[in-house]
């Protein structure tokens, strides 16, 4: 593997809505082939962080670096930006009036302007990789839900971006369903992609995760390897969560 | 629509060969029992009708063949000038509409004069009866006396009152069908990278097109008789050719000849907005029969 260079950094990110502080001071150094888990309670923040990582959510203050470029500054083109970040959503998102392989190439195609044979090459290697090649001329609603999830990763990687986000990609699925999309992204994972996952999948955190980051009400409560902060916590909340979700 | 499985591997059941004779014989005596009605129905009113005092009176004045093949030639003239009209009307229609929905949808205080314009343009319009906003422009406009415009003729006025007239409906049916487009859609295209227009363009609008497709056909189908009225302005489209061969021949045939003409013309596009909701509806409940 090539030497670890730091992919993301965040600088003391904070956001309300409204008069609710959602994040309050966030710190986190992400490098290259990282997988990192965020972990927490539900609204402890933790899509409200990977959506201002995309810049779908703009911050009141802090600073967010992507490969040392300050992207919260507001002349950087934020298109071009999210064209740099994959992101898959908890509800797929597909788009339904397009087959899985237009759905996959849209961006290639219209955003990094390749040709259609290019793209379509590339779509289908992704396709085959998460075993859909043979669904890429179906429509989403054709599809189950774990394989709509896992055209949203395809979607998501067509275009190489240099960090995935996931945001609990496995909640609105059935259970029987969580274990093939689970498989993909720690395929990913080894595969040396770059990723920031949201996740309740503790078991997976802890299996497929390099770093996990317990998130706390909008602060950063305890972070570190998976074999630490799992077995070991060193903060009485940390363990109260972990209690909660190991009973 | 057949609901039979077609699984040719195994024969089918004693049971199902039974369910589907019953079905068989019951869809027969269905067919049966409407073409019976049908016929009774049919008779009873042509008959009702023959032996109304008035009708040999009626028959000569509104359905004299002679008439009909005398006006033939005038009032086919004049629906050639409907169907053009129509033709460049549909334009004119999709272009505006699409401009002043997407302006309608604009976000972020710096269109705020646009959207107020736009949102004024669609009541204005809206509310206005087609027939004054006929009148208005094919005698008001010319009125100015601008250069280059002052000799249009009729046919081309109408077909901008019916562009102002119908752009209003037809851009409201597409906000209605942009704004139906769930923002996670958009979300998701901007994540992408796609800009606002591309979004718009590649993922918005194909959806929103999707869904207002039967409306959009039936302001269509009335676009396609209200060309019609263009003959207020003095045009002589088929209305007016019929209003001529009535005044001439003293018979009303030549507008009964009009109106037949413009139903013929609309009927196509009424029976493939009908297939193409029913499509829609079965697509949408597919895997239910209730
Ligand atoms: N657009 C918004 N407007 C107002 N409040 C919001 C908005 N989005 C999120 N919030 C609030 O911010 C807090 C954090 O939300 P967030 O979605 O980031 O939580 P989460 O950690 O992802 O939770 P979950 O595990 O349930 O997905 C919540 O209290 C939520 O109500
Ligand atoms: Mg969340």
């Amino acid at each position: 593997m090539s030497a670890r260079e730091t992919v993301l950094q965040l600088r003391d990110i904070h956001k309300s809505f409204g008069d609710t502080p959602v994040l309050r001071g966030i710190d986190l150094t992400v490098t290259s082939h990282q997988v990192v888990a965020l972990i927490g309670a539900s609204g402890s923040g933790k899509s409200t962080l990977l959506r201002t990582i995309n810049l779908l959510e703009p911050i009141d203050d802090g600073q967010i670096l992507l490969r040392g470029e300050d992207i919260s500054d507001p002349r950087v083109k934020a298109d071009a930006v999210r064209a740099r970040i994959g992101v898959v959503f908890q509800a797929f998102n597909l788009f339904p009036h397009l087959t899985v392989l237009d759905n996959v190439t849209l961006a290639s195609r219209h955003v990094f302007r390749r040709a259609r044979a290019e793209a379509e090459a590339r779509g289908m290697e992704l396709l085959e990789q998460i075993g859909l090649a043979d669904k890429a001329t179906e429509y989403p609603d054709r599809l189950s839900g774990g394989q709509q999830q896992r055209t949203a990763i395809a979607r998501a990687l067509a275009t190489d971006p240099e960090l995935l986000l996931l945001d609990e990609v496995t909640s609105a699925l059935d259970p029987e369903l969580v274990g093939e999309v689970l498989d993909a992204v720690r395929q990913l994972g080894e595969s040396g992609t770059t990723i920031v996952m949201a996740t309740h999948e503790m078991a997976f955190a802890r299996d497929v995760a390099d770093h996990v980051v317990f998130l706390d009400r909008g602060v950063i409560e305890e972070e570190g390897p998976p074999a630490k902060l799992f077995w070991t916590p060193s903060s009485p909340r940390t363990r109260e969560f972990l209690a909660r979700f190991l009973a | 629509m057949t609901r039979e499985p077609r699984d040719t591997a195994r024969p089918p059941s004693e049971l199902e060969l039974g369910r589907r004779a019953f079905r068989r014989r019951q869809t027969a005596r269905s067919v049966a029992i409407a073409v019976v009605s049908t016929i009774a129905f049919a008779v009873v009113a042509w008959f009702t009708i023959l032996s109304t005092p008035g009708w040999e009176r009626v028959q000569e004045s509104f359905f004299s063949i002679d008439a009909a093949v005398k006006a033939w030639p005038r009032v086919i003239d004049g629906l050639w000038l409907n169907i053009r009209v129509l033709f460049f009307a549909v334009i004119g229609v999709a272009i505006v509409s699409l401009l002043l929905a997407t302006v309608r949808t604009l976000r972020g205080p710096v269109f705020f004069p646009l959207r107020a314009l736009a949102a004024g343009y669609t009541d204005l319009f809206r509310g206005m009866p087609l027939i004054i906003v006929l009148y208005l422009v094919g005698f008001g406009i010319p009125g100015l006396r601008l250069e280059g415009l002052g000799r249009m003729p009729a046919e081309f006025w109408g077909t901008i009152a019916l562009i102002l007239t119908y752009s209003a409906y037809v851009s409201e049916v597409l906000r209605a069908g942009i704004e139906s487009v769930h923002p996670s859609q958009r979300l998701a295209a901007r994540s992408l990278g796609l800009g606002y227009a591309k979004t718009l363009r590649l993922v918005v609008l194909p959806q929103a097109a999707r869904k207002v497709t039967p409306a959009l056909m039936n302001d269509f189908v009335a676009m396609q008789k209200d060309v019609g009225l263009i003959s207020v302005l003095g045009a002589v489209d088929a209305v007016r050719a019929a209003q001529i061969e009535t005044a001439a021949a003293f018979n009303f045939t030549p507008y009964v000849l009009a109106g037949l003409l413009f139903v013929l013309l609309a009927l196509p596009m009424i029976r493939l907005t009908d297939w193409y909701t029913a499509r829609m509806r079965v697509r949408e409940q597919m895997g239910s029969i209730v």
